[in-house]
């Protein structure tokens, strides 16, 4: 048996398929993953985000070790509630997980990682905390539901207070605000997610989440699980750590150098001075989005080849693929040489079948980016 | 719970068998498999006059989860693939045991080493 979310006896009563995801025992769908995809592409749908660890650091010096600790600049935070997206790198570059930092105030900033990765990103984390005194706290205690969807916002907010509704409509995209429920109970209300639409990630106390989730249900909020997650995701080109990077690869060869800050010279970092060596000795790989032009779907680990006169060569491999339920066709993250062309082959169960390079994202706000 | 029709034989990975009146045999995928693999999005059925030993795949469907092999459950030739499964693969979702099958078969001899209807509940339960 994996973990369980405070979720778990709801997902179970409304018929969810539960399977093992990183130890923890998750809803797949609740029946089609693909009717819960177009319930977020084109009204609302509700995830159990619970497994992912929250992670609240006080102390005088937080923000001087965010700064060590995230490729991204934590200086770029100067505004209360404001998030930030950022990779979290070892010495060599390699990626140990990828994260959300909210900021509250200069004493306590608030971390959102991966579930899979919690206990090697909690002992990384209190390593390089520990010169800077700074007092790491796992929020067991919360649960975290992703409302997502064009009707999310306003489905969550008619469960709120009168008080707090105005706060959380007001929130502009990527910030988040502690808000107190009419219990008297905390909330923590963000304009983030994971799918490409509007919406908010809500954590809040364990015991209040299955009535909140029955109460967005009874709005018309769809039940979405995992699988409806991920070929979400994908459509919107955002990375999936342990897929599309890990320890062994770097973000600016996963399409994750927008997140990497070497602005201010005097921020050392951890992993930028591989980077800087990577990128003085000039990248190898690049990090693209594909379409696949022929039938069949592509997806992780299957081989990115060219044409030659001499037979196909290996060029890359598929980090992430999926059939896109949005555009009805097959699409993929992929990992290639940094010459590889605008039209690739891909070995799909040994046949190789044609796909395109495109700009990514390929779906954002309901609409279809790429033709 | 899924459904298992009476009539029909099965495999142990999740395949049926139904024989026509004919003698030939209409082969897709179980209730439970196609439960199991979630929506179906693309298919892959065998070619007519493709010559097969029990336990060789033929088909191909996969879900927006992953890509999973039909096996031949009986030695025989492909009559002809489900065409219909080309343009709407997810019949198999809607209609495992009707609309929904794979491929048609002529086989060699009696089909032979199959499981009942209440076997393949049985190796079911089993398999948890």
């Amino acid at each position: 048996m994996g973990r369980r979310t405070p979720l778990y006896d709801l997902h179970v009563g409304l018929n969810a398929r539960m399977v093992d995801f990183g130890g923890w025992d998750m809803p797949v769908n609740y029946g089609s993953q693909i009717e819960e995809h177009h319930a977020v592409r084109r009204e609302a749908g509700v995830f159990d985000v619970s497994h992912m660890c929250v992670i609240d650091a006080r102390g005088a010096r937080v923000r001087e070790f965010l700064s060590r600790l995230v490729a991204n600049d934590v200086a770029k935070l100067t505004t209360s509630g404001k998030a930030l997206y950022s990779c979290m790198l070892n010495e060599t570059g390699g990626v140990i997980d990828d994260l959300i930092i909210y900021f509250n105030d200069e004493s306590f900033f608030r971390i959102v990682v991966n579930a899979g990765t919690r206990d090697k990103d909690l002992a990384w984390m209190r390593k390089v905390a520990a010169p800077f005194g700074i007092e790491l706290t796992e929020r067991t205690d919360l649960a975290m539901l992703a409302v997502q969807g064009p009707q999310a916002r306003d489905r969550v907010a008619e469960l709120l207070p009168a008080e707090h509704r105005a706060t959380a409509l007001a929130l502009e995209p990527f910030f988040g605000k502690p808000l107190s429920n009419e219990k008297g109970g905390h909330w923590f209300v963000a304009r983030t997610g994971y799918t490409g639409e509007d919406g908010f990630e809500i954590m809040l106390p364990a015991d209040e989440a299955p009535g909140i989730w029955r109460a967005l249900n009874a709005r018309g909020v769809k039940s979405a699980g995992l699988g409806a997650r991920d070929t979400l995701r994908l459509e919107a080109a955002m990375n999936l750590y342990g897929n599309d990077m890990d320890e062994n690869q770097n973000p600016l060869e996963s399409g994750l150098a927008w997140t990497v800050s070497f602005e201010n010279p005097a921020r050392d970092f951890f992993g930028r001075k591989a980077l800087e060596s990577l990128k003085a000795a000039g990248l190898r790989q690049k990090f693209v989005a594909l379409l696949l032009e022929d039938r069949g779907v592509l997806r992780g680990h299957q081989k990115v080849v060219v044409a030659t006169g001499e037979g196909a060569r290996e060029i890359g491999e598929i980090t992430s693929g999926t059939f896109s339920p949005t555009m009805e066709k097959s699409i993929a993250l992929a990992r290639v040489n940094r010459d590889a062309g605008a039209t690739v082959q891909v070995d799909v169960r040994g046949k190789l079948l044609n796909a395109r390079v495109v700009k990514a994202p390929f779906v954002r706000k309901g609409q279809v980016l790429v033709s | 719970m899924s459904n298992i029709p009476a009539d029909l034989k099965y495999t142990k990975s999740h395949e049926w068998v139904r024989t026509l009146a004919n003698g030939n045999v209409e082969i897709g995928i179980t209730d439970h498999a196609q439960g199991a693999l979630g929506d179906l999005v693309f298919v892959e059925v065998p070619e007519a006059g493709k010559a097969l030993k029990a336990g060789d795949a033929f088909a191909v469907v996969e879900s927006v989860k992953a890509a999973s092999d039909v096996y031949a459950p009986i030695a025989g030739s492909v009559l002809e693939g489900n065409p219909s499964l080309t343009g709407a693969p997810e019949l198999i979702n809607s209609e495992p045991y009707g609309a929904g099958w794979i491929a048609r078969m002529k086989p060699n001899g009696a089909p032979a080493g199959l499981l009942s209807a209440a076997e393949y509940q049985a190796h079911l339960a089993a398999e948890g």
